[in-house]
């Protein structure tokens, strides 16, 4: 193949996403399933060690996790599905084979929706990423490799062994790097919105391989694929989009160089090494005959029907991207996008705040503003933020009556903050503690604004704002502010301008 | 399919590769015999009219076998490791993994 400059390509790119579901015990046995790599093999049974004789048991927990997750994919649920055994050699699985399934998913075509960045102006793309299946399956053990380079022993850590996991495997739709990102953080997003797994990426509860291959477009008019190349444990989201994009340029320059198609040389399994940027060739990948799948005996098949799969549909939460289009009847898709992705009990205390005040954007400005700068301070998450939902709602809501300044507001808000315990009934306490109601009793404000412009020092400001010049009443505003605390600004200033001006 | 009197082919030697063992050239002679005998003794199954019959995912009728997501009791660490052949005290210690690397 000689190079051609004029040549462009086209990225393809389907994942497999493997997710922990949040169960207390493992998937066939009573073991804790638990992230707990300093205490290495105290997680551990017959089950899970494969001792001869030792019998797994479905977790129907897992099970109908699986399910919930299936539906919220856009899945059809299977009313029928069975366990299969996937038999290869590896320390850290030490039945020597892996409980999965094959031919029998308990899901299968989904799809998952996801609004992709504008690019400069363009309208933000909708794409529909088709799932092929969501299957369950145990995960194996943690292998831990000799660092220092002299192939040293290998350490084993059977703790994992047996954690419930569904499989995601989607169809090659994603269509670059930052697509396959962004479909995989809203993909769990999701998932933390069905609260089935923590989806907490550095302990390895969402882990990610990329199926990556490109599409040439010759100068001649013509377009081939190059072989597809798996790219396994991704597993932050910055290495899904720079692996994908350094496997697509790599596959690229390597198809220039000797025209390699898709179906000639069999599928090879890469790795992401972040440190060089760079994907390395893996051992090969076993033809899928090789793993000799075949259904596990020591399982009996699960069967579900249809009325039990719509009752659990019916307990579906509101996707975070129905959340995000609600939530912009008021706001803008920026503001809405922020909320939503704070996750589901952050959008929950928004809307409760909203509700409250009833101004969805005032909320919205504070939420995304005050309340997530003190999330951020205090590293806490909503649920353990000192002021509930309905109390900031109560101090909102008095903004929104023109009782309250905003700065007035920010304080209550300061005073309520350092408080245990608040309740919408303190909010009135606090503003009278603060004496900061406003004063919209205009009676109030005449006797000092009156004074005010009695005032020989105001002469002059008084003299230019009977020329037209209004700017020149701002430091008058300044000295009755600061003698009627809680005035607003701005009826302060109609006021000092109509008495100047008929004066 | 294998029919009774078809001489099943059997690649002796992969199947031993994906069983990770080591066979002399007489073993994989043997075995290539004696699994042979089994695929035809198996085979026989096929002799049987099936058409209309439901296949079954399970030797028994039975679906729908669930434990509850009830924490049960793990064993120590020390009992994990009991026959380990080679351990730390704390892990499993297996030859290298990653070769070459």
């Amino acid at each position: 193949m000689v190079p051609n400059k004029t040549m462009t390509y086209q990225t393809i790119i389907g994942l497999e996403v493997h997710v922990q579901l949040n169960t207390r015990t493992k998937l066939f046995c009573g073991c804790p399933n638990r992230f707990n790599p300093d205490e290495p093999n105290t997680q551990t049974c017959p089950v899970c060690l494969g001792l001869p004789g030792a019998l797994p048991v479905m977790n129907r927990k897992a099970y109908r996790l699986g399910v919930r997750t299936a539906l919220a994919l856009n899945c059809t649920i299977a009313p029928f599905t069975k366990w299969d055994r996937k038999q290869y050699f590896y320390p850290d699985l030490p039945k020597a084979y892996q409980i999965s399934q094959f031919d029998l998913p308990f899901s299968s075509d989904g799809w998952v929706d996801v609004v992709l960045p504008d690019e400069g102006d363009a309208e933000p793309t909708h794409r529909r990423v088709g799932i092929i299946r969501a299957h369950l399956e145990e995960d194996a053990g943690k292998n831990v490799h000799d660092e220092s380079g002299r192939g040293g022993d290998s350490r084993v850590d059977l703790n994992r062994t047996g954690t419930p996991l569904v499989e995601i495997v989607t169809q090659p739709d994603l269509r670059s790097a930052a697509e396959a990102r962004t479909f995989l953080q809203e993909l769990r997003l999701l998932l933390l919105y069905l609260g089935v797994s923590d989806c907490n990426m550095q302990e390895g509860s969402l882990r990610c391989d990329a199926n990556v291959n490109v599409r040439v477009h010759t100068d001649d008019g013509h377009e081939i694929a190059t072989p597809i190349v798996e790219i396994k444990n991704l597993n932050s989201f910055s290495s899904v989009e720079r692996a994908i994009e350094h496997e697509a340029e790599r596959q690229f320059a390597e198809f220039q160089e000797t025209g390699r198609k898709l179906g000639e040389v069999p599928k090879q399994t890469r790795g992401w090494n972040a440190d060089r940027g760079e994907t390395t060739p893996q051992r090969e990948k076993e033809e899928a005959a090789d793993y000799r799948y075949f259904p596990d005996p020591d399982l009996v098949p699960v069967t579900i029907g249809a009325e039990q799969v719509e009752a659990m549909r019916a307990e579906l939460p509101e996707p975070p991207a129905a959340r995000r289009e609600r939530f912009q009847v008021d706001l803008t898709p920026y503001d809405a996008g922020v909320i939503v992705d704070q996750g589901r009990a952050f959008a929950d205390y928004y809307e409760a705040v909203a509700h409250t005040c009833e101004d969805g954007k005032l909320a919205a400005n504070w939420v995304t503003q005050d309340v997530l700068r003190e999330l951020n301070d205090r590293d806490i998450e909503i649920g353990t933020f000192p002021i509930d939902a309905e109390t900031l709602g109560t101090v909102l809501a008095k903004i929104a009556a023109n009782e309250l300044t905003t700065k007035s507001g920010r304080e209550v808000f300061g005073v309520l903050l350092e408080r245990a315990g608040v309740s919408p009934a303190d909010v009135d306490d606090v503003v009278e503690e603060l004496g900061l109601a406003v004063v919209s009793d205009t009676g109030a404000l005449e006797g000092v604004i009156d004074a005010a412009i009695a005032n020989p020092a105001n002469a002059k400001a008084i003299a230019a704002v009977r020329e037209g010049k209004q700017q020149a009443v701002g430091p008058m505003i300044g000295q009755i502010m600061k003698e009627v605390k809680g005035a607003d600004a701005k009826v302060v200033r109609a006021m000092l301008i109509e008495r100047i001006e008929n004066g | 399919m294998i029919t009774p009197d078809a001489e099943p082919v059997i690649d002796v030697g992969k199947v031993a590769k994906l069983a990770r063992l080591r066979l002399t050239p007489d073993e994989e002679a043997l075995y290539a015999e004696q699994l042979a005998r089994i695929l035809g003794f198996v085979g026989q199954l096929s002799e049987i009219d099936v058409a209309g019959l439901e296949p079954m995912a399970h030797a028994v009728e039975v679906t729908d076998v669930f434990r509850e997501d009830e924490p049960g009791d793990s064993l120590s660490h020390e009992d994990a490791l009991v026959n380990a052949p080679k351990q730390d005290g704390r892990c499993f210690v297996v030859p290298a993994i990653l070769d070459g690397k």
